[in-house]
């Protein structure tokens, strides 16, 4: 037997319409499907907290109703399973309208299963924490965090679907769960059968991008060309009991499964490859292999799996300080000497003006600005010709006053400044921040509950 | 051999991810025979030379034969990481294309039009 799992978002900011061909190409496969959503990044968590925190009923994924109304009718009519991470800071808020949703869609009944545990904001000062990875800074103090969730695995996923859930709604956990969990209940693979768990975390590790594996984030023109990306297919697995698995996408849209398309997702985030630590098992990628068996379908075999970390990573959010950005274009003859003229004078200004622990830097766009470091030693570009430089500076404090008047510093370039100056934006905001560390596993709880519609079935 | 160089553009392709400040560049080259050229190339040193400016302190090279790539993990380079950086790009994802401009010998036994 063949499980079909599709990804219908890779990010809480993906196309909202990339789910409706997935669907329709799920509909054909006489075979246990799944859809998943992916749209939880590192920070993306801590800001929906932040709007939990100024309302209650809200903090979990904006777009939801976007996402999911297009497909849900579909889906639940076809015993299609749908899991997604759209939960986030609020994941009963995002089961009422999930319910709500699939009311009008005309399946009151519908049965949904709510994962929670993952956040514990509220257990930082007793729970006991070490270092992740390279990390080495501090726990940062009480009050300042907004979000602490530890990567559940997809055990509590698994046992929604036993349960029944028809829709698996969750905060935080590892992204390939969403697709590792449906291959677990399907194939009644065990949660100790390493291989078999490597090979379904990395089919969830291989779509949970979206259409960063179907030619999405790939095109490189004259280099690495990609058909109709404005159509791009998202992407499907298929992955028998054994663990073998293809990658392709729904015939008709736009992209590519290729084998170049599947190696740079498969190391996608990756550092050692022969330990990629997940919640439900360490994946070996060092003898995968990656072969083309059909027009935009790639087979991944080879990877290995060792038992499960005795820790989890836990991704804690905390306010530091605040960020201001401010940017004034010159263009023109002249334009680059006019731009330096602006940042000298603008670096005179900061330092007479702004207190000496004020982070900042200026890029000057159009000539060098993201391969630069802060210092600017690089300005790979100095030479040449620049007809339209932007200037950027970025500022950083931890009082908001002083971020304001740098960047007002900026915004006085029109009267004070070099000929010519326009176009000035001024932005300022918190800096959300983000540290990771590791807990033990027993010292994390995972609940499931299961709603019927809007009350708990059990 | 000739000597001439080119940007490793020419030749590969690659992607970049982050997690926290540490950024992975995984690198591949479009010919597979140009695998043992790449390793010969993209050494740890001259990875961490081309990052210098900005403040990479470790290189870590993980060669993938099974794939003709490479995978470089680099730490501290992105200043603060999504969370902290000043650059514009605090994912670093443009970056992937900064290592493709590493001006390169040209393998010996390419077959190029």
């Amino acid at each position: 037997m063949t499980v079909v799992i599709g990804c219908g978002a890779g990010f809480s900011g993906d196309r909202t319409d990339a789910a409706v061909p997935l669907v329709e190409t799920l509909l054909t496969y006489d075979t246990p499907c799944a859809l998943m959503f992916e749209t939880l990044g590192e920070r993306t968590l801590a800001a929906a907290q932040l709007r939990r925190i100024e309302d209650p009923q809200s903090g979990d994924e904006p777009l939801l109703e976007a996402f999911l109304s297009p497909v849900l009718g579909d889906c639940l009519s076809a015993n299609i399973t749908v899991l997604g991470n759209f939960g986030a800071a609020n994941p009963e808020a995002a089961q009422r309208r999930v319910a709500a949703l699939a009311r009008t869609s005309r399946f009151p009944e519908v049965k949904l299963g709510v994962v929670s545990g993952d956040d514990v904001r509220d257990r930082l000062e007793t729970l006991e924490w070490s270092a992740w990875e390279g990390e080495r800074r501090e726990l940062p103090s009480g009050s300042s965090v907004v979000a602490a969730n530890v990567y559940l695995g997809a055990e509590s996923l698994v046992e929604a679907l036993q349960r029944q859930a028809q829709v698996v709604i969750t905060g935080r956990v590892a992204d390939p769960a969403l697709a590792l969990a449906p291959l677990c209940h399907h194939h009644n693979w065990a949660l100790d059968d390493w291989d078999r768990l490597a090979a379904g975390a990395l089919a969830g590790h291989l779509i949970e991008c979206g259409a960063q594996v179907t030619g999405g984030y790939f095109a490189d023109p004259a280099f690495k060309d990609v058909p109709d990306l404005a159509e791009l297919g998202y992407p499907i697995v298929e992955v028998e009991r054994s663990g073998r698995l293809v990658v392709t996408k729904p015939p008709g849209t736009g992209g590519m499964v290729t084998e170049q398309t599947v190696r740079e997702q498969l190391l996608y985030e990756i550092h050692d490859p022969s330990v990629y630590i997940t919640p439900d098992v360490v994946l070996d990628l060092t003898h995968v292999e990656i072969r083309q068996v059909g027009r935009d379908r790639v087979v991944v075999s080879g990877v290995r799996g060792r038992p499960r970390p005795e820790t989890l990573k836990t991704t804690i959010s905390f306010l530091d300080g605040f960020q201001g950005e401010a940017e004034i274009s010159y263009a023109g003859p002249n334009a680059l000497a006019r731009a330096r003229l602006a940042r000298e004078i603008l670096q005179q200004r900061l330092t007479k003006r702004c207190p000496p622990d004020l982070r900042s830097r200026f890029d000057l766009i159009g000539v060098s600005s993201v391969f630069d470091g802060d210092s600017e030693a690089w300005r790979g570009a100095s030479a040449g010709a620049v007809d339209d430089v932007r200037l950027r500076l970025a500022v950083e404090h931890e009082q908001r006053e002083v971020v304001e008047l740098a960047t007002q510093e900026l915004l006085a370039l029109y009267c004070c400044g070099p000929a010519g100056g326009g176009g000035v934006r001024r932005y300022h905001k918190p800096r959300l921040k983000t540290a990771s560390y590791l807990v033990s596993r027993e010292q994390v709880h995972p609940k499931v509950t299961i709603y019927q519609g809007d009350s708990i079935y059990e | 051999m000739s000597s001439e160089r080119l940007t490793l553009h020419h030749f590969a392709h690659a992607r970049a991810g982050d997690k926290g400040d540490r950024l992975n560049l995984a690198v591949f080259v479009y010919q597979p025979d140009h695998y043992a050229w790449l390793l010969e190339q993209l050494t740890e040193e001259r990875v961490a030379t081309l990052f210098s400016h900005r403040g990479v302190t470790q290189v870590r090279r993980y060669p993938m034969p099974n794939l003709h790539g490479i995978n470089l993990v680099l730490d501290d380079v992105l200043q603060g990481g999504v969370n902290g950086s000043l650059n514009l790009d605090g994912h670093g994802k443009t970056l992937s294309f900064m290592l493709l401009s590493m001006l390169v010998e040209r393998p010996a036994l390419t077959v190029t039009c």
